[in-house]
């Protein structure tokens, strides 16, 4: 093929720019430590509670995201109606805003005397802000773009054929959706959610204004991490990183092959 | 009546796509909707399937109205352009799915589902492509399976849109005589869409042409040749000649033999093999200049050209087997005279 040496020689100069570079020195700042030192951190209750926090909400945030992102693009791709294409645009929002701004946006209404956070805790009794319920809608907020704007294109491209086919045959519209349209967006929705996921497991900004960040309750990992920095704890922080970095490519590795999987299944390997 | 449409009618918007179309196929026929892109063939097969809803009119199926049923309660087996096979499901699977859905009183066991998928897969040769998935068929092996899929819910009528459209030359030729062949075995009432004339003369019982919305006539095939109802069939079905008297030498074409005594219009169509050609014999300003011609196979495609006398060129074309052409050993820019054997006349 032409262009063949430029174009990969290009691409591991700037893979080790960006990304090897400052990872392998995450991994060698690790080095500092003794096994002993790096495992001691690691135990650490207040360290694991922020663990289960950040990777607890980020998963529950993601699949949330998955199903109301699924129902948006299903909106947007299926249906005309008034104010469609603003409403559309108001989908990136997340992407464009500065993280800190959705997050001193996002306390403002939840928290226990705003617009509505006042309602949910008159009504249901449950405080969402400066609670672990904080950090999901944060990261549920952050989060959706990519499941919408993943399914997006391939609900554009399904053939309506097929859902046609599937009622001349007799099939309900229950049955046509659970048998013929879901098998088709699944994959998409998958990869949606893993990089809702991703995002959402690494969000610092938006996250922390609504958390209240009370240790073992509603504190996460990256400010577990700014917090040892700012203590002139660099090994202790990047042995948090480094674990942090290895837990997120094994699930991401898991999804990737959940994936691999529906797809075979579904015959579109 | 197998399939009856009683007075539908059809817009989007301000385009009429049915224009108040009536018809009735009896039990056991294999019809062609045929007409050219626009006419509303498809349009009137997604209605009859109830894929499309009439503004006007009703559909019966068997006697019974269906015009308020939707489709999947019509037991219809519908077959589209672009098959539409699910393409996350194997071709068994594919060709199980009407049976596998069906309320759970009336499903049938799964191995008796599964003899059947098996029986239908023999039915159109394809048994061996079982656990394949759509995407790695060809063609001619995925309208197979697509139709093959609509059988299996045993339909009371087969509707086909444009089932050859998508295939190759040689493919389609071969799903064309095999369509006739299966249709003559199962015996279920059909109505396939067609923008291609040969197509549906050569596969269907029956031709039902359609042109803006409206039928223009239904017969057999050969009827509707050789009989056509109007201008535009005549000129959509088959090669035709046409000759406006208003605009023609009226003079040379009686020569020819379009008496005016017995023309009941002003339009003539002549079929190119109703056309005979010989030799022109010295003396007469009557002939016409043979231009060109095409090997057809079994038959040569000749073209003339006629100079009238205001400085007009008319082109002419006439067919006749190979071994009679060669007889009349012929010659580009050679003088011939023309006989018409017969016209049909439009106004």
């Amino acid at each position: 093929m032409p262009g063949f040496r430029p174009a990969i020689s290009f691409t591991l100069v700037y893979l080790a720019l960006i990304v090897l570079i400052p990872l392998s020195a995450m991994l060698l700042k690790t080095f500092e430590l003794s096994l002993d030192e790096y495992w001691a951190i690691l135990t650490n209750p207040r360290v694991q509670a922020s663990f289960r926090i950040s990777f607890g909400a980020a998963l529950i945030a993601a699949f949330v995201d998955g199903v109301f992102g699924f129902i948006i693009a299903w909106s947007l791709v299926r249906y005309t109606f008034p104010g469609k294409r603003l409403f559309d645009a108001l989908i990136d929002l997340p992407f464009a805003l500065p993280t800190a701004v959705a997050g001193i946006v996002l306390a403002a209404i939840y928290e226990p005397r705003g617009w509505i956070g006042k309602l949910v805790m008159d009504s249901l009794d449950v405080q969402i802000a400066y609670k672990p319920l904080g950090i999901v809608f944060a990261l549920i907020f952050i989060g959706l773009p990519f499941v919408v704007r993943t399914i997006e294109p391939v609900l554009q491209e399904f053939d309506t054929a097929m859902e046609e086919a599937a009622a001349s045959l007799g099939a309900t519209r229950l049955q046509a959706f659970v048998k013929v349209i879901l098998p088709n967006i699944l994959p998409a929705t998958i990869t949606g959610v893993a990089l809702a996921f991703a995002r959402g497991v690494g969000e610092y900004g938006s996250v922390i204004f609504i958390a209240g960040n009370m240790p073992y309750i509603s504190e996460i990992v990256p400010l577990l991490i700014i917090t040892k920095l700012e203590q002139y704890d660099y090994a202790g922080a990047t042995a948090i990183g480094l674990t942090m970095l290895i837990l997120s490519f094994l699930l991401l590795l898991l999804i990737n092959g959940l994936q691999w999987w529906v797809r075979r299944r579904s015959g579109q390997l | 009546m197998s399939i009856s449409v009683n007075h539908i009618s059809k817009h989007f918007g301000a385009f009429t796509a049915l224009d108040n179309i009536s018809l009735d196929i009896p039990e056991g026929e294999l019809v062609a909707l045929l007409g050219p892109s626009g006419c509303g063939k498809t349009t009137l097969l997604r209605i009859i399937a109830g894929l499309e809803q009439a503004d006007q009119g009703d559909v019966f199926l068997k006697g019974d109205k269906v015009t308020d049923k939707p489709v999947k309660s019509r037991q219809i087996g519908f077959v589209f352009q672009h098959y539409a096979l699910f393409r996350h499901m194997t071709v068994f699977d594919n060709v199980a799915f009407g049976l596998k859905v069906k309320p759970r009183r009336e499903r049938l066991s799964n191995e008796v589902i599964a003899k059947k998928v098996h029986a239908l897969l023999e039915l159109v040769q394809l048994d061996w492509l079982h656990d394949r998935y759509p995407d790695q068929l060809s063609g001619g092996q995925r309208q197979r399976i697509a139709l093959a899929r609509a059988l299996a819910v045993e339909p009371s009528v087969l509707l086909l849109d444009e089932p050859f459209g998508a295939l190759d030359a040689s493919v389609r030729k071969d799903l064309r005589q095999w369509l006739r062949n299966l249709h003559h075995d199962l015996n279920v009432t059909s109505i396939f869409v067609t923008h291609d004339q040969e197509e549906a003369m050569e596969v269907a019982s029956q031709v039902v042409v359609l042109n803006h919305g409206r039928i223009e006539q239904q017969g057999a095939p050969g009827d509707i040749y050789d009989h056509p109802a109007n201008a535009f069939v005549s000129r959509f079905i088959g090669q035709t000649n046409v000759f406006d008297l208003d605009e023609h030498d009226a003079d040379w074409l009686q020569t020819a033999g379009l008496s005016t005594a017995q023309q009941k219009g002003k339009i003539a169509h002549v079929r190119p093999h109703d056309i005979v050609i010989e030799k022109s014999t010295a003396g007469t300003d009557t002939f016409v200049t043979l231009k060109d011609w095409q090997h057809l196979g079994s038959l040569i495609r000749i073209e003339l050209v006629k100079s009238g006398a205001n400085g007009q060129v008319a082109s002419v074309y006439a067919e006749m087997p190979n071994d009679q052409f060669r007889r009349l050993q012929l010659n580009r820019g050679d003088k011939v005279e023309l006989r018409i054997r017969h016209a049909h006349w439009f106004h």
